[in-house]
């Protein structure tokens, strides 16, 4: 197959207030490829969720798209709506969500779940769904699919739950899976298992991923790709390698030295000063700049945009040379 | 499971030893029947005759004991009114109260849980908001005056339903049936709505809000982000969460709707146990007045029971500890 599975163009997410209109996601844009693992990080509150529900239609009223396009498999689907997006949930895009202990109706047996969400998508008879639903569970690596299938969630733990979080997102074999911080509700020890699962099941598929996260270890653990959102916009897109290891962004520059690793030792944390502002109160220019250590008089006044492709949204991308610092 | 059974029963046994107590009770404090039984021209020697054969002579203890054991056998004496064992008249007139409780009762649930759901589906829709407007009538107007307003509207003014009575009933073994005429069926209409209305608008509105809290659930969004259908969300994902207090609730009410009978038999001269109380309680029908005590207890302890169990049916969560010791 040509192209990627996920296009997304100037996608913009509006939320109508009495005090005005907050624009959660700002005229995003970006790819993924077929089995490619595209990692979205930034602070709370910087969109990325958004950006997420906004593709699978799940973005809660009265949040809606209000410009832009959202393209998978070369078909648009940001204006589909009722069954014609329906069909489309779980068929041709997955979703994990953060916390496997709500994210499982404690009142049905796991392999109801699953099989309804086969019959949903597939035209299957009843046993040929219960065949595939232990195939599923099997695939994420619960042990004695047969029997366990007849269980409920709350006799599973947090990581397996997660497993079977998984399982069900990927039954009806979904070309894009997003994973909205699939790993922060789960023990350290089971983090790392979660994510190589992930990372394996889709690249077997070939299934994309946006893995959504705001955990930098994660993203350099799983994704090929990594899009740093800052307040509804992109601050900088590229290759895990050369985003994670040369910043060009001032503010992925702080936040790479924001995350604690054991081989620094004992120094002190670095922080980025101050907080990422309100959305109804984004100050003029780049909406970094007062928290910039590099900001210069423009920055103030125009925004600067991401160029098409790899890059980041700054007048001034590091590395510096010592004059303009 | 079976220990928590056990355990349930035998605190119901207890309830209904308080009960038994508070009932046999009344036999002590409440006036002395005899003399509503004998009239003016009475003598000392009548009166002892009387007291003698009721029993009423005996010490305390030995009265309730034998209370006690009749009652569990499902003798309750003689009615000092009717002069007939009280067992009997409960037995003639609870078909009527039983059958009216349970059309109000199925009004109240099917009704009650389908406007519900509707109403927290269309959460903003004009229909659910209108129902929810008039559900406030439904939950503050007493019974009797919902009772007194139809009448008024369709025995009255339209004349198409009856104001009073079982109209023609059908005897089949000791059961006598409202079900079968038309005449009964007609008859059955006004009251059950009447009893029906406060337990349909409570249930609904409880649903609504469940339903709305579970809406918001992550499992709800896991399962829209799944593809399911609407109907699946709805029903299989979201309103079978939203039973456990629901059915907590509705149990509680179907015992108030037999309790409660009293007031809507009493508008409507339905001859059921209720207006049998209210009528005994004119006359200090004391065995009447403590079987019905008793029989109204035995109903609310035994739904409570049935609702402990359905909660084992609904949440698998509950039978944890089942699953484990096999």
């Amino acid at each position: 197959m040509t192209g990627p599975i996920l296009s997304i163009r100037n996608l913009t997410v509006e939320i109508p207030t009495r005090h005005g209109i907050l624009r959660p996601v700002d005229g995003i844009s970006y790819d993924i490829g077929r089995g490619e693992i595209l990692g979205i990080v930034g602070e709370s509150g910087a969109g990325k969720s958004m950006a997420g529900n906004a593709v699978i239609d799940l973005l809660s009223p009265p949040a809606h798209i209000a410009g832009g396009e959202i393209w998978v498999n070369g078909t648009r689907i940001d204006q589909l709506k009722g069954d014609a997006m329906r069909r489309l949930r779980g068929k041709e895009i997955g979703m994990v969500f953060q916390d496997p202990l709500t994210s499982l109706n404690p009142l049905l047996r796991i392999g109801d779940q699953l099989t309804e969400t086969i019959l949903a998508h597939l035209p299957l008879s009843r046993a040929q769904a219960k065949d595939r639903a232990i195939k599923a569970l099997d695939e994420v690596g619960i042990p004695g699919a047969t029997e366990r299938i007849n269980s409920y969630p709350h006799e599973f733990s947090g990581g397996m739950r997660q497993r079977v979080v998984i399982a069900l997102a990927l039954c009806a074999e979904p070309s894009l899976i997003i994973a909205d911080e699939p790993t922060t509700a789960l023990d350290v020890s089971v983090q790392a298992q979660i994510i190589a699962l992930l990372k394996a099941l889709c690249r077997n598929r070939g299934t994309a991923v946006m893995l959504i996260t705001h955990d930098m270890g994660v993203i350099a653990e799983a994704a090929d790709r990594v899009a740093v959102m800052y307040a509804g916009k992109l601050a900088e897109l590229g290759a895990v390698r050369d985003v994670l290891g040369a910043p060009r962004h001032p503010y992925t520059d702080g936040l790479m030295g924001s995350t604690p690793l054991a081989s620094r030792g004992k120094a002190r944390l670095h922080q980025i000063p101050g907080a990422m502002p309100a959305l109804d109160n984004l100050p003029q220019g780049c909406a970094f700049h007062p928290r910039c250590p590099y900001a210069q008089s423009i920055c103030k006044t125009q925004m600067p945009t991401l160029a098409d492709g790899d890059g980041a949204a700054c007048f001034f991308p590091l590395p510096h040379t010592a004059e303009v610092a | 499971m079976l220990a928590f059974v056990i355990q349930r029963v035998a605190q119901s046994v207890l309830v209904l030893l308080v009960v038994g107590l508070v009932a046999f009770s009344m036999f002590r404090f409440v006036g002395d029947p005899i003399d509503n039984m004998l009239g003016q021209e009475r003598t000392q020697a009548d009166i002892d005759r009387l007291r003698t054969t009721l029993g009423l002579d005996q010490p305390f203890v030995v009265q309730y004991v034998k209370f006690l054991g009749g009652a569990v056998q499902g003798n309750f004496g003689v009615s000092y009114r009717q002069g007939r064992p009280v067992s009997d008249i409960l037995m003639e007139r609870a078909p009527a109260t039983l059958e009216l409780a349970a059309v109000s009762g199925f009004l109240a649930i099917s009704i009650g849980i389908g406007l519900g759901v509707f109403t927290a589906i269309r959460r903003d829709g004009w229909a659910a908001n209108t129902i929810m407007s008039l559900s406030l009538i439904g939950v503050s107007l007493p019974t009797f005056l919902i009772g007194i307003l139809l009448i008024y509207l369709f025995s009255v003014e339209l004349g198409w339903l009856p104001s009073f009575g079982r109209g023609d009933t059908v005897r089949i073994g000791g059961w006598t049936t409202g079900f079968l005429t038309e005449s009964g069926l007609k008859a059955l209409i006004l009251p059950s709505i009447t009893l029906g209305l406060y337990q349909m608008t409570l249930i609904m509105r409880l649903v609504r809000s469940e339903m709305l809290e579970v809406l918001r659930q992550d499992y709800i969004r896991f399962a829209r982000a799944r593809g399911l259908r609407d109907r699946a969300v709805n029903f299989r994902h979201a309103l079978k969460n939203t039973l456990v207090p629901v059915i907590t609730v509705t149990g509680l009410q179907l015992g108030s709707i037999i309790a409660f009978a009293i007031i809507t038999e009493t508008v409507f001269q339905w001859p059921g146990v209720g207006l049998l109380f209210i009528n005994a309680i004119q006359f200090v029908d004391i065995p009447v007045m403590a079987a019905y005590l008793m029989l109204i207890s035995v109903m609310f302890v035994g739904i409570n029971l049935i609702v402990d169990l359905l909660y084992f049916s609904i949440d698998p969560r509950l039978r944890a500890d089942r699953t484990k010791a096999h």
